[in-house]
């Protein structure tokens, strides 16, 4: 019984220490959902550039991440590098959980910050230092039937939250009373931050020290949301998949992601595939911002291979490894370089992509920011129900985000007083 | 004195054991219960506060905590005498002598119970889809209008009762089938004597005899009920407008998803005083039907 405890245990040591048989050094790197698939296909280059270094690939799933990381924190063991939705960098920098990398960058001969999106480049900088580097970017842009749009008098996609209203009730009026035309899913917060993002006033006032949900901006933006439902434009059922119900016509218009270009090749039927088309999201008086959403490249302060971790994410970040990851995920690159490459730059659906991420707006970076986009969601939730109004649902908002933020206002007010 | 001290001696291991990893954790979250132990905190144990009962305060002026408690309570109420008339409806049906293949039927009710959750709440999303699910197609036979069962907040709830209550009746069931067939039989025989019914029969002497059993059943299927958490998680999330946030789900949100693990301990102990003074009120009932 003792032998087989003991070799129980010699078996599983080596999965403890952090340097392979043959004394390379083991980089475990955390990457979710397909990005986490797909990026074991750009190692093994990596590894022949650098032959002392192995990289263990951990994949997780994105549902889990945020908890993930934060319980890896919290039991100490996160990995050396990571990928990190870039709306987290606040909350673990705050945590002192990973690492500053402006000297690096500095040095680097091959990642140059001017070539990257601005808005997006952003995200990653908190308090004047940068913490993360992108690896891809996903803004949010219109998905829409440009046949259906043409049938209700719309030769192109309008540019003013005007102009789209009157084109979803033009096509409501087509597709009739059981069917809707735009998809604003309850899980999902994103459709009803782009239009908050669009607005001038900030989500936050007193540098993260107070919600901002009150403010004329905000509500003009929950007011048109609460209209699309209203109006019955959007429906209020969960939709299971996108896909086949933008083919039967039953939705028609869906504010998404890059991820989505790839999606809509392959799950659209066959038959509808001329449909479809992008373009960028309309503003309150024409072409507005859209979210800066992404994820980035993070090193763990924890990590006791920082030098190798930086260089993988050097060698993740160059312009020909970025093509190749653009090639087999549809996400999109962060660098300008890429996008002259034909694949991109012929791409139709792509453009409304490339258009908009010149014109993204960073989300507050406050390390709460996670939990507040949760209550955001909800309330759009209760909006869309008519469980609330607009302006109760605006004063609730903005207390359950003081109250979130309280914490923060005791640990600012307490740097203040050192 | 000898015995005594060798006495101790046995009992020691156990004792530091249920101590270590009982009440030490118990001890534990109170004492978090009482500070604002957040993420901060976990990076920088300075960051931490004792703030006494503000934690609890403040749940209780939380809007989602009672409405939380609500929901429990509303899946608590309407789910367990539910689920105990099924169990007991089948236990009933497996005990009657004129039912055949009583082994098949019991183990395709008992199926579910030992089937994984998260498997069969895939399968029930698709039966409860507005417009592709089974539920809806039964229900236009009757020329009833299609509900859309997880997207109404006045339908989830039922809808996530209904599943719970097809998940766990077996279970009960098997206890109550164990309780049944341990009623003498003279005491049927002499029902019959007597002239009494099929009802009178149940009335008089089954529903008695049954008593302590369905007592056990029904605590240990409220503490279950209470402790609703898996069901809102994989089927809905706690929506729609967090129509089923149970206190168990609210609890999770708080402590593993937003790391909150003070706000999260105190949930845990508002959750047991209820449970405790709710079990405490079932025996007194019990023991007033006794007497």
């Amino acid at each position: 019984m003792r032998g087989l405890l003991a070799a129980g245990l010699a078996a599983g040591l080596p999965a403890c220490t952090r340097t392979a048989d043959d004394g390379a050094t083991v980089l475990k790197f955390w990457a979710m959902g397909r990005e986490g698939e797909v990026v074991t296909a750009l190692i093994p280059e990596f590894e022949r550039l650098y032959p002392g270094v192995k990289v263990d690939v951990q994949q997780l799933p994105w549902t889990a991440a945020h908890e993930k990381l934060l319980t890896a924190f919290a039991g100490e063991a996160m990995p050396d590098l990571f990928q990190l939705g870039n709306t987290w960098v606040a909350e673990l920098a705050a945590l002192k959980a990973i690492e500053p990398l402006d000297a690096r960058v500095a040095a680097s001969a091959t990642l140059d910050p001017k070539d990257y999106f601005a808005g997006i480049w952003q995200t990653n900088v908190i308090d004047g230092r940068l913490y993360g580097v992108p690896w891809y970017v996903d803004t949010r842009v219109m998905f829409y039937n440009r046949e259906l749009l043409a049938r209700a008098g719309h030769a192109r996609m309008p540019a003013t939250w005007e102009g789209w209203m009157a084109a979803m009730r033009a096509v409501k009026k087509i597709v009739g009373p059981d069917k809707y035309v735009i998809l604003l899913p309850h899980e999902e917060f994103a459709p009803l931050l782009v239009l908050a993002l669009q607005q001038p006033e900030e989500l936050l006032r007193d540098g993260g020290r107070y919600g901002n949900f009150r403010s004329a901006s905000f509500r003009r933006a929950l007011q048109l949301y609460a209209d699309m439902y209203r109006e019955g434009l959007a429906p209020k059922e969960r939709v299971s998949n996108i896909y086949h119900e933008f083919s039967t016509e039953y939705v028609s218009f869906y504010i998404s992601g890059p991820w989505n270009i790839g999606e809509f090749r392959r799950r659209v039927a066959p038959d509808r595939q001329h449909t479809w088309a992008t373009a960028l999201m309309p503003g309150p008086h024409g072409p507005a911002a859209s979210l800066a959403g992404g994820s980035s490249l993070a090193v763990a302060s924890s990590s006791r291979h920082k030098q190798a971790a930086w260089q993988l994410v050097e060698y993740l970040s160059q312009v020909d490894t970025a093509a190749k990851f653009n090639a087999l995920t549809g996400n999109l690159p962060p660098r300008r370089a890429n996008w002259s490459d034909a694949r991109l730059a012929g791409d139709p659906p792509a453009q409304a992509f490339r258009l908009q991420l010149e014109n993204v707006r960073p989300e507050p970076r406050v390390p709460e920011w996670e939990s507040i986009l949760a209550e955001l969601r909800v309330m759009g939730e209760r909006v869309a129900h008519g469980d609330i109004g607009v302006d109760a649902a605006a004063v609730a908002l903005d207390a359950r985000t003081d109250r979130i933020l309280e914490k923060r206002r005791w640990m600012l007010d307490r740097e203040a007083r050192r | 004195m000898k015995v005594q001290r060798a006495a101790w001696c046995f009992v020691a291991p156990a004792l530091l054991a249920i101590g270590v990893f009982f009440f030490l954790p118990v001890a534990a979250a109170l004492a978090m219960s009482l500070t604002d132990f957040d993420i901060y905190a976990l990076a920088d144990i300075g960051n931490l506060r004792f703030v006494g009962l503000r934690n609890y305060i403040e749940l209780l002026q939380t809007p989602l905590f009672w409405r939380a408690l609500g929901n429990t309570f509303y899946f608590v109420i309407v789910g367990v005498p539910l689920s105990i008339a099924a169990s007991l409806g089948a236990a009933l049906l497996l005990n009657s002598r004129v039912t055949m293949l009583k082994g098949l039927f019991r183990t395709v009710y008992f199926a579910p119970v030992v089937t994984s959750l998260v498997a069969v709440a895939v399968i029930w999303r698709y039966v409860l889809h507005t417009r592709y699910g089974m539920l809806n197609y039964a229900l236009s036979w009757f020329g009833l209008e299609p509900v859309d069962w997880l997207g109404d907040p006045d339908w989830a709830m039922p809808a996530i009762i209904l599943f719970a209550v097809w998940k766990n009746f077996g279970y009960n069931m098997i206890i109550l089938l164990a309780g049944l067939q341990s009623i003498p039989h003279d005491l049927y025989e002499a029902a019959d004597l007597d002239g009494a019914g099929a009802w009178a029969k149940f009335r008089w002497v089954t529903w008695p005899m049954l008593g302590p059993t369905l007592l056990m059943v029904s605590i240990l299927s409220m503490s279950g009920y209470f402790q609703l958490f898996a069901e809102p998680y994989v089927m809905t999330q706690g929506g729609p407008v967090q129509s089923t946030v149970s206190v168990l789900y609210f609890m999770y949100e708080q402590g593993f998803k937003w790391w909150n693990l003070g706000v999260a301990s105190a949930v845990a102990f508002v959750l047991f005083a209820i449970m405790f003074t709710i079990t405490l009120l079932q025996l007194r009932v019990a023991r007033g039907l006794d007497a």
